[in-house]
């Protein structure tokens, strides 16, 4: 084959890449091939001929190396810097690590914690990267001595790609985990919120769902706010009061196996509410789907609040001009409206003045009053107090009025003794706070006012009105219907309410009563209003039978008022004071006597 | 550089100056890579079967003693010496292979390996680079010899070969060599329809052999559709990529590899790409097809038709098992059990591998008067 060599010429620029070295061994052998004795002529032209194909073939081969090679080099970059767009396992777990930004806290006006997030981590697995599951399995059973040893095994056995395997790990736990370095497990960074006070604040603090989303109350009308921002939500609540007016309210439903109740104080003079309750109550921390639970009375019912509405029958009357305290109306005998006949159940069945009226909470001098004054009068006076509209309070579980349309001369016969208007106790608590401030209705919040900050108001009475009315709620606790509400020293004024509820026949039930008391100390220069409310309460033994206000919710209110007054800084005064009675009792001009001369 | 000089006429030293250098080079940095990405790859894949952490890189650097000093022997040999060192060595090897059907032990339902007093030997691994020499000659021998039918034993033999290989069954070889062997054939004037023909048989058997044997089968069901079994290593094996990007991890600092159980053999690819990055792993591409590449233009010039097919064979061979392995890696074929020349943990393959390289470096050293073609 030897006889296949090109000529040395040729050699030389073929093989010399440093021809000058083709003569560094001039005594290398150039010995001749043993077959080259055989070679025929023409075997030269065939061997050139060979020689010349293979080499364009094998050009043909570098090239489809070089091609080969260059189509590896794409894909890698391809693989490595062009799909960074997928998801790798090790992506996956850098992200796990990524802190979200932690739900803001809820706290009361004292700084106490309603509400708050906790930083927990949530461990799942792989199983496909889980390399020995048994392994794995002891492993975990030994630290997280919860887990189920078969369940655990068969999770991390199986074919998915993702199990959870437990939630929300103590750091602790956390912690031992990591320590076990068993891969194919991750954690998923995760916040489960924590409310200190469960039930207590449950209503209004409300709660979130699984991805932390606001789901009632004010995490759910805050819900932006408390993810966006990490300062946190102040609320007007006093945990303590919230305490003392949900286990005096307790107390009560127990005693008179109510369905429910409902609670508030609120600060007369800025609209907070101090404490706010409603029973049954729930834990947030694992939201009951009993409607009952979960519904809040104080917002989010509306009731026909019966004879406390006689407050605003009183402000309509005084505050028109048309009549004055002295005035007295026709109380002998019932009025009759078409079918229905409107009767009083403490009937004196003779002429009453005003407050008479309102001490003996009267309906029949009540639709006598209001009908002196009017219906367009009467609901202007509605509005004002902002009876007629849903309250402006932060929740998302507010109760429309219910308004009667058209208002006729009827609807304003009812509505002065509390029927025929349903309102939620919220707005209640708002309007007669307005009626005995001053006569300013400042919108009623669950959020601390800061300090300094001017209150928006809008005066929907005249101070004079105001105090006439002061001096009423007075009457009632000294002398009439509210008397069991007294709590010496804290001079309280208050109101009885007692409603038929509407039946689901249409007509009202003349048992099932809503039996509620507004109360507010002390009255000489109102602070505070007490609002409580007894869902179909059963008279008992001690009580004679009776399930009215009288006997239900104004000694509810009283025990409230005894417990919060020195925990709201009010210091007890004598109430025989002269210039106290002064300022409380009522004088009515013509006769120049007290009432309690009757 | 100069352990020689010039007038050193010892054996030594004409191999020094004769010696294709840059070659003998990137073998050597190839080597080192090797043995940093093995010590890399391997502790995990140690540390999950119950080993040592060292034990693959330990018994990596033991057989790259007797690789190297086997590719400097054999490149030290005349062309001639090589010619008769392949032929002699296919007839002991095909032997062996034959026998490997009687006294082969059983790996993962092939037989491929031989047991002989004190190491086992996979004798397949020795057939590829000595048929790919002897196919050279008889093409060569035919092409100038009007009388010596060396078409027709090349394909005799390569029949036998094959028929061998797929007794085992050794699906991947047998690729490998059917590549090498019709490559040569197309550069030894195989005519073109004849080309075509052979083309068609080629993808003829890849059909038959994926009706017949049910693991080649499910590689390639599982390449053509990722959704239909379990693509784990490939899958992690991209991921590594992608976790190492354009400047990798880091030496070492890998974590998708920990998941790769063939990180240090079948997949070292991807151990590279995700500590080195992008970039070294083109120079890592680059340095084979260098090798590849080189090798071809140097036979280019030469005048001698064995050498051309011989060092073309070889070449192949090396650049086709490189290029696969790095392929299957970056899922552009499916996976195929083989190896990255010198850099892979491969045990005795690397023996087989310095054979070959070492008959490509003596076919390649500069021969004046070419005397000793063949």
């Amino acid at each position: 084959m030897s006889d296949m060599r090109a000529s040395p010429h040729e050699r030389m620029t073929h093989q010399g890449q440093t021809p000058r070295q083709d003569h560094a061994y001039p005594d290398h052998p150039a010995a001749p091939s043993p077959e080259a004795r055989f070679a025929e002529p023409r075997a030269k032209g065939r061997a050139a001929h060979a020689l010349e194909q293979a080499r364009g073939r094998l050009m043909v081969t570098v090239a489809v190396f070089a091609l080969a090679f260059a189509a590896v080099g794409v894909k890698l970059v391809d693989a490595t810097v062009m799909s960074q767009g997928g998801d790798t396992g090790l992506a996956q777990a850098a992200s796990a690590h990524a802190i979200p930004a932690s739900r803001a806290d809820i706290i009361d006006r004292n700084g106490v914690l309603l509400a708050s997030s906790l930083a927990t981590a949530s461990l799942h697995a792989d199983p496909k990267l889980v390399i020995n599951p048994v392994e794995a399995t002891q492993k975990l059973v030994s630290v997280l001595t919860d887990l189920d040893y078969q369940d655990t095994l068969s999770k991390l056995r199986s074919d998915k790609r993702f199990v959870w395997l437990r939630r929300n790990l103590s750091p602790r736990e956390h912690y031992e985990v990591n320590r076990l370095g068993i891969p194919g497990l991750y954690f998923q960074r995760e916040e489960r919120r924590v409310y200190p006070n469960a039930n207590l604040t449950a209503h209004v603090v409300g709660f979130t769902g699984i991805d932390n989303n606001g789901l009632m109350g004010i995490e759910q009308s805050f819900d932006s706010r408390l993810r966006s921002s990490s300062e946190p939500v102040q609320l007007s609540l006093d945990v303590r009061l919230q305490h003392l007016v949900k286990r005096e309210l307790q107390a009560s439903v127990d005693e008179f196996q109510g369905l429910g109740g409902a609670g508030m104080i609120m600060d007369v003079k800025t609209g907070e509410i101090l404490a706010m309750v409603s029973l049954p109550d729930f834990d947030p921390h694992a939201p009951t789907n009993d409607e009952n639970a979960r519904f809040n009375r104080n917002t989010l019912g509306v009731y026909e609040m019966g004879s406390t509405f006689k407050i605003f029958n009183s402000a309509l009357a005084l505050d028109s001009g048309k009549i004055r305290m002295g005035d007295s109306f026709d109380a002998t005998k019932s009025i009759r409206v078409g079918r229905f006949s409107i009767s009083d159940s403490h009937g004196k069945n003779r002429w009453l003045t005003v407050p008479e009226i309102f001490k003996y909470s009267s309906n029949i001098g009540s639709v006598r009053m209001a009908l002196e004054v009017g219906t367009p009068a009467q609901r202007a006076l509605m509005e004002r107090f902002g009876l007629l509209k849903r309250s402006p309070v932060e929740l998302p579980e507010v109760g429309t009025p219910m308004v009667p349309h058209p208002w006729r001369d009827v609807s304003t016969m009812t509505i002065a003794f509390g029927h025929g208007l349903s309102v939620s106790p919220v707005q209640m608590t708002s309007a007669v706070s307005a009626a005995i401030n001053g006569g300013v209705l400042h919108p009623a919040t669950l959020l601390k006012r800061a300090p300094g900050t001017e209150i928006p108001g809008q005066r929907v009475i005249s101070p004079q009105t105001s105090d006439q009315i002061r001096r009423l709620m007075r009457l009632v606790v000294t002398e009439g219907t509210g008397s069991s509400a007294a709590a010496p020293g804290y001079l309280v004024g208050g109101k009885t309410g007692t409603a038929e509820k509407v039946s689901g026949r249409g007509g009202y039930a003349k048992k099932a009563l809503l039996s509620s008391f507004v109360a507010a100390f002390p009255i000489n220069d109102p602070r505070y209003l007490v609002m409580v409310m007894i869902d179909e309460p059963k008279g008992n033994k001690r009580t004679f039978g009776y399930a009215t206000a009288g006997w239900v919710a104004a000694p509810l209110a009283g025990r409230v008022i005894k417990q919060v007054g020195p925990l709201l800084g009010i210091n007890p005064i004598d109430e025989n004071r002269p210039d106290i009675r002064n300022a409380t009792e009522i004088h009515l001009a013509p006769r120049g006597s007290t009432l309690a001369s009757y | 550089m100069t352990a020689f000089a010039r007038t050193d006429h010892s054996i030594f030293g004409r191999w020094w100056w004769t010696v294709d250098r840059w070659t003998l080079a990137v073998l050597a940095v190839l080597m080192g890579i090797g043995i940093v990405l093995v010590q890399a790859a391997s502790p995990a894949v140690a540390e999950r079967i119950g080993l040592d952490n060292f034990h693959f890189v330990q018994r990596h650097i033991l057989t790259l003693i007797p690789a190297c000093l086997v590719m400097v022997g054999v490149s030290l040999m005349t062309p001639r010496g090589v010619r008769r060192t392949a032929v002699i060595s296919f007839i002991f090897f095909t032997i062996l292979l034959a026998l490997t059907l009687v006294v082969g032990f059983e790996i993962k339902g092939a037989r491929r390996w031989i047991h002989v007093p004190g190491l086992s030997i996979q004798p397949s691994e020795f057939v590829k680079p000595t048929f790919a020499v002897v196919a050279a000659w008889l093409f060569a021998h035919g092409r100038t010899s009007e009388r010596f039918p060396g078409a027709v034993i090349s394909i005799m033999l390569y029949l036998m070969v094959v028929g061998l290989l797929m007794m085992q069954p050794d699906l991947g070889m047998t690729f490998v060599i059917s590549i090498v062997w019709f490559g040569q054939f197309f550069l030894a004037g195989l005519p073109i329809i004849l080309v075509a023909i052979l083309g068609v048989l080629g993808i003829t058997g890849l059909v038959g052999a994926y009706m017949l044997f049910p693991h080649v089968s499910s590689r390639i069901d599982r390449f053509l559709d990722p959704a239909a079994g379990d693509n784990y290593q490939v899958t992690r094996s991209l991921e590594a990529f992608q976790n190492g990007g354009a400047f990798g991890t880091g030496p070492g600092q890998g974590s998708i590899k920990m998941m790769l159980p063939d990180a240090h053999a079948d997949f070292i690819f991807a151990v590279a790409g995700e500590e080195m990055g992008l970039f070294w792993c083109l120079v890592l591409i680059a340095l084979f097809a260098f090798i590849v590449i080189r090798g071809f233009m140097r036979v280019m010039r030469d005048d001698n038709l064995f050498i051309m097919l011989a060092v073309t064979g070889l070449l192949t061979q090396f650049g086709l098992q490189a290029w696969i392995n790095m392929a299957s890696s970056l899922h552009m074929m499916p996976t195929k059990g083989m190896t990255l020349p010198f850099i892979s943990y491969g045990g005795s393959s690397l023996v087989a591998l310095g054979f070959g390289m070492g008959m490509v470096l003596a076919l390649t050293r500069k021969r004046f008067g070419g005397g000793d073609g063949t």
